[in-house]
């Protein structure tokens, strides 16, 4: 393994020689958090700008989704249970941790698998999970539901929101709205996927992708791959992250999720509708699907908050400091947006990280 | 949401798995990887393992670790 500072320099050698402003997409929230505290983004050359992209689930889950666990939350014998990310995102009126203080029962959890063993425990109780997140977490909700129906486990259910990131770079790239010049893929999506769904970004809008790792060397690494690509004008899918990933991804964890989910268009908050990025819950397991189960009650039409820009933000077409809100309305102790709310939320990050940022992107945004 | 830590499995009883994390032991389930061995290093999220990983590769996350370790300290 090389020094650390040696990947910095080849990094400020080779972004010497594309000579141009590059912009580079890292499409997990969890990077964006790690290139933040690591202080990666400080070492950067001001041409090398790293743009945070839609890979923050709750961030990008649309806001009628909170509005409908909250009213589930409120029904009778009932509780909701999620990761404790999702509590504080606002829906249209509240959010669930505001509802819960006003009697609805909410409980975080860490895993699916507390949620189910808390519908074990409280037969009488019909427990929901709020199934939010990508393909790294898509399988853990599935085996719970697996797990349920097979031990008749008939007051468990899942308020499906499962999402899937290739679609969604597609999308991205679609839109126009955004320039970008290379991808680095999430890695615990990629642990599950595999390599191979991001070689159409390479073969069909000509995109290097890399799927990275979480370290602030894996992540220095990428960097200079992906602009080791862009100056030989190649487009491939490279694996930094081999110590968890492989082209073909986890067969186990792929299987139980086609057993339990299936394809379907879904809407993403700030990129709204994308064909096939969604994950329904089969037909099979519909005793399971709180959309089943509570599909009668009364949603009221979401509205996003005035003023609010993290739409734009989760398509890298604006940053945090270009919203009105930012740090004056909204802050994590009060926030408007869902992107203020998440720990992996770009408007957290920035608002964390600010004095550095402001400075250094504002001035390379204008390359 | 896609955090994910490396841990060690102590001992499997169908499902579950006693694993331990930086020295902390909590209990896993390991159906989503591909013949769970006691004394495997796996990659946990979410309360469940996602993927083994080889000896080499934990050779490898601490000596990148222990190195940016280093670095802040100076």
């Amino acid at each position: 393994m090389k020094q650390f500072s040696s990947h910095i320099e080849n990094i400020q050698r080779l972004s010497e020689k594309t000579g141009r402003a590059v912009k580079l997409m890292e499409v997990c929230g969890t990077h964006t958090m790690a290139a933040f505290r690591s202080g990666l983004r400080s070492l950067l050359p001001s041409n090398v700008l790293l743009l945070s992209g839609p890979g923050c689930p709750v961030c990008v889950t649309a806001g009628d989704y909170i509005d409908r666990a909250i009213v589930i939350a409120h029904e009778p014998n009932t509780l909701v249970a999620s990761f404790g990310d999702m509590i504080r995102v606002p829906g249209t009126d509240s959010s669930l941790e505001e509802a819960r203080a006003h009697g609805a029962r909410v409980l975080v959890v860490y895993s699916p698998l507390d949620a189910l063993n808390e519908a074990i425990r409280h037969p009488k109780t019909q427990v929901v999970f709020l199934g939010v997140g990508f393909e790294t977490t898509a399988p853990a909700v599935a085996w719970t539901i697996r797990e349920s129906k097979r031990q008749g486990v008939s007051n468990y259910s899942v308020l499906c929101a499962h999402k899937t990131i290739p679609p969604a770079m597609a999308a991205l790239l679609r839109s126009g709205d955004v320039k970008i010049d290379g991808f680095m893929c999430p890695g615990h999506v990629s642990v599950i996927i595999g390599s191979r769904p991001y070689e159409f970004i390479c073969r069909d809008y000509n995109i290097p992708c890399v799927v990275a790792g979480f370290e602030t060397a894996d992540m220095a690494v990428s960097i200079g791959i992906l602009l080791q690509q862009i100056l030989n004008h190649r487009a491939e899918v490279v694996i930094q992250y081999s110590r968890s990933v492989n082209e073909s991804g986890n067969a186990e964890a792929q299987a139980i999720m086609n057993e339990v989910f299936e394809e379907c268009d879904d809407r993403w908050r700030g990129l709204g509708m994308i064909p096939h990025s969604g994950l329904r819950i089969r037909k099979q397991f519909a005793q399971h699907d709180a959309l089943t189960i509570f599909g009668n009650l009364n949603i009221p039409a979401p509205r996003e908050r005035p003023g609010c820009i993290c739409g734009a933000i989760l398509k890298g077409t604006q940053l945090p400091a270009d919203c009105p809100l930012f740090r004056t309305q909204c802050t994590p102790e009060t926030p408007v947006g869902a992107c203020m709310v998440s720990s992996e939320g770009t408007c957290a990050a920035y608002y964390k990280y600010a004095k550095y940022t402001e400075h250094h992107e504002s001035a390379s945004k204008k390359g | 949401m896609c955090l994910a830590v490396p841990a060690k499995i102590l001992e499997i009883e169908g499902d579950t798995a006693v694993i331990e994390i930086n020295g902390v032991r909590r209990s896993g389930n390991v159906s989503l990887i591909h013949n769970p061995e006691i004394g495997d290093y796996v990659l946990l999220h979410a309360g469940f393992a996602i993927q083994k990983w080889s000896e080499e590769d934990v050779r490898e996350f601490n000596a990148i670790t222990e190195e940016m370790q280093k670095l802040e300290q100076t």
